[in-house]
């Protein structure tokens, strides 16, 4: 049994991400995303690597879409509505309601601003989202009889959640974008402890290390403050959903503890709508912000206001939040145009910009005039170095935790994710991967063998078994004071039964006695046993009138026998029992019946006094410890 | 399993109690607490009925002081009923009777299924020796935490006014009091047939209610929690109210779905998720609802009587198809629309007159549902008229209303999904179209207050809480409406606020499964074996299924036979080393297993154990069957031996033994007798070649 793993997209690169998992027969599509750097068809993830036939419906079980950036849903209503997928398709509960936002957006950017053909219509938008089934956390969803998959919380933006599919005892998790600290607005990623054979994890951070998130949100804040006190505007791009609400809710609070007056602006009706869902989706945020919900949501902001593009140009400081985050476009862009030229402007740039957009170019330029725009840029510019993403430390907290067999990275730069990949092979002793796009990976899974058990077998397995073992550590010691025994008490609950496999029927396994039961036969027992002379050299002859040793003097000699057996078989529990000696299965005793059956081997007729017969007789498991005592007391006449 | 039925409840707002024996665990269903009961009270006295109180009060005062007053108490039995029959003292609130006679700390887990099933909880959490883990879904535990203050709160006018209490057993307990109560009081107090007095208990405290919630585990819609290792427990929507849910429990030996009542397409709660329970083992029915609404019976014979005898004929998919549409058809869900436009018409019409509106529903759906209608119909009749909701724990529950779509049916959803608001109420909070109040007294209230009005308010039973206040004040009026729930005796309902001038509006909502569409639903759902209540044995008629069932009735236990062996499951590693030896009789290999067992997650699993235990103590065969002794000397013959038989006679002629000499390479015997072989031999070897050829015949592991 192995998992299939083929990679459409984020593979060694971040955008489009796309992974198409087949476990036991079950094929999974984890996210649909598309990439914003690319216009051509290197946009979409390559589908026709999932069927040649483009039979999409038929060759995948589900489709799964972690969050609602575009990079990891923008692709899907070009795959349901222009590639035809017409079977089932989770995400959460506030993706479901936040996509269509992010897609409809997009959309409009592409055909509206940019003038491109449109790769999907409102239309399809809304068709698509139709198709979705929403989830909520952690609840267990039988997509079929044997497909089961269930959402955890990933925090990196509202509604983000790592998914976990298992198909008969293979499990996987594939973890989208993840935040394993909280944030202002959203939890840390939580998960259970789970048995996985497989964990597909981001690495956007794949060798950085954050420190404290409060020496960053007051870098910003002061930023922020020092521009609009000397009356310049600040301008931050961002996406409309998230990053947007989290910064807002920073300002907005510190403009209450400064009681600041400056405007703070919304761009367009989409994030003001999106705060709509924010304040309905609370549930989904951090516990702190949760709570606030029967007082104040904490997303009904105080100081905000809807931006007008009138206000581009007019006088005074102000804040204004605007789309896209990357200025690769849109609104964000026009307003970064009218207010580059300005020194006393500020720009906030978020943490990850994709190349070929203004944000990269600004990013990636030391000193901002020498940008090529068409105006001069003279503008302030803050780096907000506070992401939704992991850093490396937790994406090793994460991968420890679930200690899963296998990882694969995806959705990071290749560099990074080679240091990464031997981390984790060295620190974790876990194998792990990096496919590029389009490699496929076969990864064994683990397997049980599905049998039966009867109610006496498992009774007899979880019944207590207790052992009381006196060990006697030291022998007598010279004063003769007993030392106490150490009792020590094991309760080894080993659990033994019977397989047993028949033709046409499931295995079974049963204990024993319900196994002869069940076949109506009788246990059989299989016992060896040998009789044996030993001629003891006598030491008070005169006594010796009788044909056989007088009782006192067998018991003598038994003692004396078991004595013996004690000091050469100390790993052995020798049971003097007066008439005859045991250990284990293995009984000595003397034999008085001349015709003992089992007196076989040279029978003398001479009777000797100074000759006495052993009968011994065991069970077949003793054998090797039997003819050990033979020996052993057959030696007795050399020893004395 | 064994499942005992506690209690049958009595509709929506006193849902059945039962308690199931499973895989060792016991499992409580439901805490509810009957609130009808309260009718037997007087509600607290206001200014205006004050009189007839304290012509009451100071007789009962008295009464010990003399015969005469006692033969004045007698005259009251069989005077008709009237206000002042009603119980003049703070209320005592009647509990499962029958959850009392089980020994608390024996309950592993407590299921809650609803919001009303919850309202008993600190009655029993309150207990010292209470250990269970209560599961409910979040928004149940929430809106129940909700109920069980506004309960407490609600209660605290009785307190104050009665005063603290004295002992106990209040006055109106003792057995020479209760006998003196007319016949409709007493049968409540003691059950229609007079047998069930007790489970009355004094209300719990806000404390109670807080240290109750802390023991409250929520969870999530269809979160899997796995109680012991063994239980995986499941919650899906029941559809019956927000929040509410049926159960899936799954052991290593059976799955059991808990299907309370529930409702296929809700107006305002997510719509029962019955797919979910399909393929469990056996289903615990406890939809009493149809008993409730009598009228329905004779339609629903008829057609059960049509569509449940052919179990067997359809194939599956015919079935599934057709389950599913007829389960799905939105009939109910139009019914309901309907009747909630009834009441929406009704209002408006008494409105024109000037009259006000009182609504005493404690269903949170119906009153969102409503306050939709409101919205609209006041609106396209070009109306001003305020809507009041006055409970203490108002606001809350609707600023938590509204942050859990996930629990919402279809309808709304999809407004989430269309980017409108879920609820107009936001709206006409803002604009000053509805209020929220916590009490009746509150400043605010008293400031904006203004009739005509429209006042959803608690308590359903009429006996706590504003309503009260509010019929008191509009009782007299013709023009005013009282919107109340059939089910309820009006008749003593209304008592203390006769006589009533207003008008009363009694209406029923869907609040369980139709008898015919659980036909299908059973259909659908295919299990082994189903448990139904005894009163519903008439309406279920003779069913030609596919599964078993029997019925169950109160305080009877009924013993559920398991389906099926425990699943164990056996790792790789173990399985690998299994040595597998073919039977010669049967066709069938064994091998014999030893490893650790483990539960995980509800499945036994069987993992190799340690190590250094398997290979020290190697397990001796186990022979069994009978040795053939000519196979015997065949196969000690191939070994190069030279062996003969000999019978052995016991003295009266009878077989007593059969002997194999060996000669040769070196002497030895092998002595059979039945069930028992013993081999004599003074070589090791040869002993040990014997033994083996007599595995050779013989049956071991």
């Amino acid at each position: 049994m192995v998992i299939e793993c083929l990679v459409l997209g984020a593979g060694q690169e971040v955008g489009k991400s796309c992974v198409v998992v087949t476990i036991n027969g079950k094929r999974i599509m984890f996210d649909c995303g598309m990439h914003m750097g690319y216009l051509d068809h290197r946009r979409y993830p390559d589908f026709s690597l999932i069927s040649k036939s483009h039979d999409f419906t038929r060759s995948l079980s589900c489709i799964i879409i972690t969050h609602f950036h575009l990079d990891h849903i923008g692709a899907l209503p070009y795959f349901t509505q222009v590639c035809g997928y017409n079977g089932p398709i989770y995400m959460t509960y506030p993706t479901k309601a936040l996509a269509p936002l992010m897609l409809e957006d997009y959309r409009k950017v592409m055909v509206d601003r940019r003038g491109e053909e449109e790769q999907f219509s409102s239309e399809h938008i809304v068709e698509c989202m139709k198709k979705v089934t929403a989830v909520d956390l952690k609840q267990t969803i039988q997509v079929d009889e044997d497909l089961q998959i269930r959402a955890y919380y990933a925090g990196h933006v509202l509604g983000a959640a790592m998914f976990y599919a298992k198909v008969g005892d293979a499990a996987i998790v594939y973890t989208g974008d993840y935040n394993m600290t909280p944030d202002r607005h959203l939890g840390a990623a939580q998960i259970d402890r789970l048995q996985l054979d497989l964990v597909i994890t981001e690495s956007t951070y794949a060798t950085t290390y954050r420190d404290s998130k409060y020496v960053r949100e007051r870098e910003f804040l002061k930023a922020v403050h020092k521009c609009v006190a000397s009356g310049g505007k600040v301008l931050i791009p961002t996406f409309a959903l998230g990053r947007a609400q989290e910064l807002c809710m920073l300002l907005d609070d510190y403009w209450e503890r400064m009681n600041l007056k400056v405007p703070i602006y919304f761009s367009a009706g989409l994030t003001i709508q999106a705060n709509m869902y924010y304040k309905v989706l609370i549930n989904w945020t951090s516990q702190k912000v949760k709570d606030t919900y029967a007082t104040r949501n904490a997303f009904d902001f105080k100081n905000v206001l809807s931006f007008d593009r009138s206000l581009i140009n007019a006088p005074g400081a102000c804040v204004l939040f605007a789309t896209p985050g990357m200025i690769s476009g849109g609104f964000s862009l026009e307003v970064f145009k009218q207010w580059a030229p300005c020194e006393k402007n500020l720009v906030t740039l978020p943490g990850y910009c994709v190349a070929g957009t203004v944000g990269h170019k600004l990013m990636s330029a030391k000193i901002p005039t020498q940008i090529r725009l068409d105006e001069d840029v003279q503008i302030n510019i803050h780096q907000l170095s506070f992401s939704p993403h992991t850093d490396a430390k937790g994406i090793m907290d994460l991968v420890k935790f679930l200690s899963p067999k296998h990882v694969i990275l995806v959705h990071g730069e290749k560099p990074k994710m080679v240091t990464l990949k031997e981390k984790i092979q060295s620190e974790l002793g876990i194998q792990c991967y990096l496919p590029a796009n389009s490699e496929s990976l076969c990864i064994p899974t683990t397997h049980h063998i599905k049998a039966g058990a009867s109610d006496a077998f498992v009774r007899s397995c979880l019944s207590p078994n207790f052992k009381f073992l006196k060990t006697n550590s030291a022998e007598l010691d010279d004063s003769h004071k007993r030392t106490m025994p150490l009792l020590q008490v094991y309760d080894d609950r080993v659990s033994e039964g019977i397989l047993t496999l028949q033709k046409n029927q499931s295995p079974k396994v049963v204990n024993q006695n319900e196994f002869m039961e069940a076949l109506g036969v009788e246990k059989h027992e299989v016992k060896l046993a040998h009789c044996f002379r030993v001629y003891i050299p006598d030491s008070e002859s005169g006594d010796a009138s009788d044909c056989l040793p007088s009782t006192s003097r067998k018991g003598s000699l038994l003692h004396l026998i078991s004595e013996k057996l004690c000091r050469e078989l100390p790993d052995f529990d020798v049971q003097d029992c007066q008439e005859h000696i045991q250990i284990q299965s293995v009984v000595v005793s003397f034999c008085s019946n001349e015709k003992c059956p089992h007196r076989t081997g040279v029978s003398l007729q001479s009777v000797d006094k100074k000759e006495v017969h052993f009968c011994c007789s065991w069970s077949v498991a003793d054998d090797a410890l039997a003819w050990r005592i033979v020996a052993s007391i057959k030696n007795l006449e050399l020893d004395t | 399993m064994e499942f005992t039925c506690l209690s049958e409840g009595k509709g929506y707002y006193f849902p059945p109690c039962h308690i199931l024996d499973i895989c060792g665990f016991r499992v409580l269903f439901d805490c509810p607490m009957d609130l009808s009961s309260l009718a037997i009270f007087s509600p607290v006295p206001t200014s205006s009925n004050s009189i007839a109180y304290n012509r009451k009060f100071s007789c009962s005062s008295e009464k010990y002081a003399g015969l005469e007053l006692n033969e004045d108490k007698r005259l009251k039995i069989d005077k008709p009923l009237d206000a002042n029959s009603l119980i003049g003292a703070e209320p005592h609130y009647r509990t499962v009777k029958n959850l009392l006679l089980w020994n608390v700390s024996f309950i592993d887990v407590v299921l809650i299924s609803s919001p009303m099933g919850m309202l008993g909880l600190p009655f029993l959490t309150r207990n010292k020796d209470f250990s269970a883990k209560v599961y409910a879904t979040e928004a149940t535990a929430r809106i129940g935490q909700l109920m069980m203050e506004d309960l407490v709160s609600m209660h605290k006018e009785y307190r104050q006014f009665y005063g603290a209490e004295e002992s106990d057993a209040p006055q109106w307990m003792k057995w020479d009091e209760l006998e003196l109560l007319p016949l409709e009081l007493r049968q409540i107090v003691f059950g229609a047939d007079g047998t069930e007095f007790g489970g009355w208990m004094p209300l719990y405290s806000a404390a109670d209610v807080k240290a109750c919630m802390l023991k409250v585990e929520c969870l999530k819609y269809a979160e899997e929690a796995c109680y012991g290792g063994t239980l995986i427990i499941q919650a899906f929507s029941s559809g019956l109210e927000i929040g509410s849910c049926n159960w899936g429990i799954s052991g290593p030996k059976a799955s059991i779905s808990y299907i309370s009542s529930s409702v296929f397409s809700s107006a305002a709660a997510m719509s029962f998720n019955y797919q979910a329970l399909q393929r469990s083992d056996v289903i615990l029915y406890s939809d009493f609802s149809s008993c409730n609404g009598l009228d329905k019976f004779d339609n629903d014979d008829n057609c059960s009587g049509a569509a449940g005898n052919n179990y067997s004929n359809l194939s599956s998919d015919d079935v599934n198809s057709e389950g599913h549409d007829t389960l799905l058809n939105d009939e109910e869900y139009l019914e309901e629309m309907e009747k909630l436009n009834f009441i929406c018409s009704c209002s408006v019409d008494c409105i024109k007159a000037g009259g006000s509106v009182l609504i005493p529903i404690a269903r949170i759906g119906i009153t969102l549902q409503l306050l939709e209608r409101f919205a609209v119909n006041l609106a396209s009749e070009n109306m001003r008229v305020p809507i009041f909701l006055i409970s203490s724990v108002a606001e809350e529950l609707i600023a938590f209303t509204n942050i859990i779509p996930e629990w919402l049916c279809e309808q709304w959803q999809d407004r989430l999904y269309s980017g409108q608001p879920l609820f107009s109420h936001v709206e006409m909070l803002k604009d000053g179209r509805l209020y929220l109040f916590p009490a009746i007294h509150s400043l605010k209230l008293l400031k904006t207050w203004q009739e005509p009005c429209i006042v959803f308010c608690p308590h359903w039973s009429l006996r706590l809480g504003p309503v009260v206040h509010l019929l008191l004040r509009w009782s007299a009026d013709q023009n005013s409406l009282l919107v109340m729930e059939e089910g309820l005796d009006a008749n003593l309902a209304l008592l203390p606020f006769k006589p009533m001038a207003m008008k009363v509006l009694q209406c029923s909502f869907v609040s369980g499964i139709q008898m015919q569409k659980s036909h299908h639903l059973l259909k659908i759902l295919q299990p082994r074996h189903v448990l139904f209540p005894e009163i519903l044995r008439q309406h279920i008629g003779p069913l030609e299924t596919v599964f078993s069932f029997n019925y169950y009735s109160e305080n009877k236990m009924v013993h559920i036979p398991y389906m099926k062996d425990s699943e164990l499951d056996i790792t790789v590693e173990l399985a690998c080393q299994l040595q597998y030896t073919t039977l010669k009789q049967q066709d069938m290999n064994i091998s014999r297993l030893k490893g650790e067992l483990m539960i995980e997650h509800g499945r036994y699993r069987l993992h190799l154990g340690n190590d250094e235990q398997v290979s020290s103590h190697p397990r001796p065969l186990v022979h069994f069957g009978r040795i053939d002794l000519n196979n015997l000397l065949t196969a000690l013959q191939k070994l190069d031996m030279n062996a003969t038989l000999e019978e052995v006679t016991g003295a009266a002629g009878s077989h007593k033994a059969s002997r194999i000499h060996v000669s040769e390479p070196s002497k030895a015997m092998i002595e059979v007798i039945e069930a028992q072989t013993v081999i004599s031999a003074a070589d090791e070897n040869i002993a040990s070649v014997i033994s083996q050829a007599i595995s050779g015949v013989l049956d071991c592991i």
